[in-house]
């Protein structure tokens, strides 16, 4: 009661002139801020007031994803390192100076265990206590769709990780979320092609699907790009995230007469189903298809399950031949971690990069100026590891090229990670869905 | 409607899968059933067992002898788990139990995280498991099928150990009055370290056998935890029969479901866990208010 008459005696000239005061001492010490005039939003301008910019990054270190998602976390880590120190790669991807608009990078890293919630609870806490200026990592599309509502609903910006299903950049997409990988259908639409030219026409295919938004998008995908080529679907078997033991579908797909088995299991998934696929004898009777594979797939079921097998990949190393900042980055990566870099870190990279170019270009962190930067990127095309891309506006798909690649015979391998050749690499816009199949209903931006 | 012949070749994967899990359930119902702790380290012990077995091929080359030595590892594993942190826990309230052996699996995952990294390693099949083979309506995985003769041996080997000698009498007594127990002159104490280490070799035992089939990470126990649980729930806790029983029906629910659409195997199995809770929650072998 005390307070609340304290409260009402204050005058309104005492108010005038108090607020006046902090607003000129605001203008003074950050004129930058100041001159931006647009109204605050999400974690703008709080999260960029000090000289740092702090980035909220979630990657599955546990689960059947955790491989890719650790590979990813060293991607992150080494574009950060490159900002913060502005070095020669850096300058090269268009950057000036040390840091993003002079301020450096802050981040912290959280295990999402291959779980939606996780990742979304995680983030949140990086927007709330940590003022996330943008939110980033996944290895699954269910998460990445997860965080692109959270980006939306927060006003933060996202940066898709790995997710590869069409709704990603299709019916859940978001106006705050901008997606580098592949989506299925461009990748199999890069795909159908090579294996319709190399197994002929007609063929009857057996298929593992996921049973979550990514094996359906796959399934469906594949199956639209081999249809000029007459091909049938033998049998679909749709089998939980995270099965261990494979071996009833293994069964129905071994009697299922087809001679193609197009397995679009991921990650630690991929692995166990493909070695118990050839403990069945299913490798013998069919040629094997992995639409999009596993990072460290080859290396983790031994090169010769996937010798000969066609499939897709966001970024292989051995396109540092075609891109000088490829060639950076895996020389670069490879040096630090005694390995060549898989997609998984390529996407954490390059999409770190790509957002901090866009921020100097946008000469602002506030997001809807970096997000109209984004999305005006056809005019202005990124120069990166994969040649010059681009993010379509009314998606937010990058349009980027596809490689499409066939497992090596161990005796042709020339170094432990040289497990693929890459047979064709298609450009993105012939790859493109059109917009209006897409589902896409983009979100507002304020 | 799926073939006759596809319907007897997925009948008979059951029939292996079956035995698989109920090898993977012995492990937790031995040491439920006797000392009346639920171990939820165990999946994490069946993972240990699938790096043992690595470790030790990667060495020597040999499948059997890595599972030798892999057994011996898990034994001195069992033993140092009992005497430093179990023991303690015997006479605590059941929450206890669960929070330490919890606990005890997230050391060991995270500690073989730290050691191996997430990638998954690879265990060969040995080599005279390799191949298929023609079983007239179906060909078969080898190693698959030479798994279902191990796992009975292995299995019929347990339960004379534990319920055929007095083993199991002195520790089911030492549960009902450990002092009275100890005071017609039985160590007790020793009794219930040899269980639990006989548990942990189990569940160890179980991650070297399907270590050539499945993807070796640190998390490949978790999910093996929860179907032992639906295993042990669906034969009855703590009961060595229903493990086995258990184990062989909710391979063929998986395997025959499948037949008509995998998406429904998994919920089939839950289906009946919960249809079964409600008609008889003690499960087919359990006895009514004991563990």
């Amino acid at each position: 009661m005390y307070q609340s008459i304290r409260r009402g005696g204050i005058s309104r000239r005492r108010i005038l002139q108090s607020s006046l005061g902090i607003a000129g001492g605001l203008a003074l010490v950050r004129p930058g801020f100041a001159a931006e005039r647009h109204p605050a939003i999400g974690t703008w301008p709080d999260g960029v007031s000090g000289d740092t910019a702090f980035i909220g990054i979630t990657t599955p270190l546990t689960g059947p994803y955790s491989a890719d998602g650790t590979d990813e976390q060293l991607g992150y880590e080494l574009a950060i390192a490159e900002i913060n120190a502005g070095s020669a790669i850096a300058r090269k991807w268009g950057l000036t100076g040390k840091g993003v608009l002079g301020k450096t990078l802050k981040y912290k890293i959280a295990d999402s265990q291959t779980k939606p919630n996780v990742a979304v609870q995680a983030q949140t806490g990086f927007i709330q206590t940590d003022k996330a200026i943008m939110i980033t990592g996944c290895v699954s599309s269910a998460t990445a769709i997860a965080l692109e509502e959270l980006a939306q609903r927060e006003k933060v910006l996202n940066m898709v990780g790995l997710s590869g299903s069409n709704d990603t950049t299709g019916k859940n997409c978001q106006r705050y979320g901008f997606r580098s990988q592949p989506s299925a259908y461009m990748a199999c639409k890069a795909l159908a092609p090579v294996v319709g030219k190399a197994y002929g026409k007609g063929v009857k295919a057996a298929y593992l699907t996921p049973d979550y938004t990514y094996g359906h998008s796959v399934f469906d995908s594949f199956t639209d790009g081999v249809k000029p080529y007459g091909w049938t679907v033998a049998t679909n078997q749709v089998v939980p995230l995270g099965t261990t033991d494979f071996s009833s579908a293994l069964l129905n797909i071994a009697n299922s007469g087809a001679k193609v088995f197009v397995n679009i299991a991921f990650g630690a998934d991929a692995v166990a189903s493909t070695k118990q696929a050839d403990q069945f004898g299913v490798l013998k009777k069919m040629k094997l298809i992995v639409p999009n594979i596993s990072s460290f797939q080859a290396k983790q079921t031994g090169a010769d399950l996937m010798a000969g097998v066609y499939g897709t990949f966001d970024f292989w190393w051995t396109l540092e031949d075609r891109y000088p900042l490829a060639k950076d980055f895996v020389q670069a990566f490879l040096k630090q971690h005694n390995y060549h870099p898989r997609w998984g870190a390529h996407i954490g990279y390059m999409q770190t990069m790509i957002w901090a170019v866009s921020v100097e270009r946008a000469k602002t962190f506030y997001p809807p100026e970096v997000i109209k930067t984004l999305e005006a990127s056809k005019s202005n095309p990124y120069e990166s590891s994969l040649g010059k891309v681009y993010y379509r506006a009314g998606d937010h798909q990058m349009v980027r090229p596809v490689p499409v690649v066939v497992g090596k015979a161990k005796s042709a391998m020339k170094n432990p990670d040289d497990f693929y050749n890459v047979v064709d690499v298609v450009s993105g816009e012939q790859l493109l869905q059109p917009l209006d199949d897409t589902g896409c209903h983009m979100g507002a931006y304020t | 409607m799926p073939s006759v012949p596809l319907l007897l070749s997925q009948a008979f994967n059951g029939l292996a899968l079956g035995s698989l899990l109920a090898l993977v359930s012995s492990g937790l119902t031995i040491i439920l059933g006797t000392l009346g702790v639920l171990n939820f380290a165990h999946g994490a012990l069946f993972m240990l067992g699938a790096y043992a077995i690595f470790l030790v091929m990667q060495a020597t080359g040999s499948f059997i002898l890595a599972v030798l030595a892999g057994c011996v590892f898990m034994l001195v594993v069992g033993v140092v788990v009992e005497r430093l942190v179990m023991r303690l826990f015997y006479q605590r309230p059941p929450e206890d139990q669960i929070l330490v052996t919890f606990g005890i699996g997230i050391v060991v995952v995270e500690a073989v995280r730290a050691v191996f990294g997430g990638n998954s390693q690879h265990v060969s099949v040995p080599g005279w498991g390799e191949g298929v083979t023609q079983l007239g309506f179906l060909i078969y995985p080898t190693y698959r099928l030479e798994v279902i003769g191990i796992i009975a041996a292995v299995l019929a080997l347990l339960w004379v150990v534990l319920y055929r000698t007095s083993i199991g009498l002195v520790v089911r007594a030492g549960i009902e009055d450990q002092r009275m127990v100890g005071i017609l002159g039985i160590n007790v104490r020793r009794t219930f370290l040899l269980v639990f280490a006989i548990g942990v070799v189990a569940a160890g035992f179980a991650g070297m056998i399907y270590a050539p089939i499945i993807a070796v990470v640190p998390d490949m126990g978790d999910s093996f935890l929860v179907e032992s649980f639906v295993v042990i729930v669906i034969g009855g806790l703590g009961s060595f029969p229903g493990a086995v029983v258990g184990g062989l029906i909710a391979g063929e629910i998986v395997s025959i479901t499948s037949a008509f659409n995998s998406a429904y195997s998994e919920v089939m199995l839950y289906a009946l866990m919960a249809l079964l809770l409600v008609v008889r929650p003690q499960g087919l072998f359990g006895t009514e208010g004991r563990v």
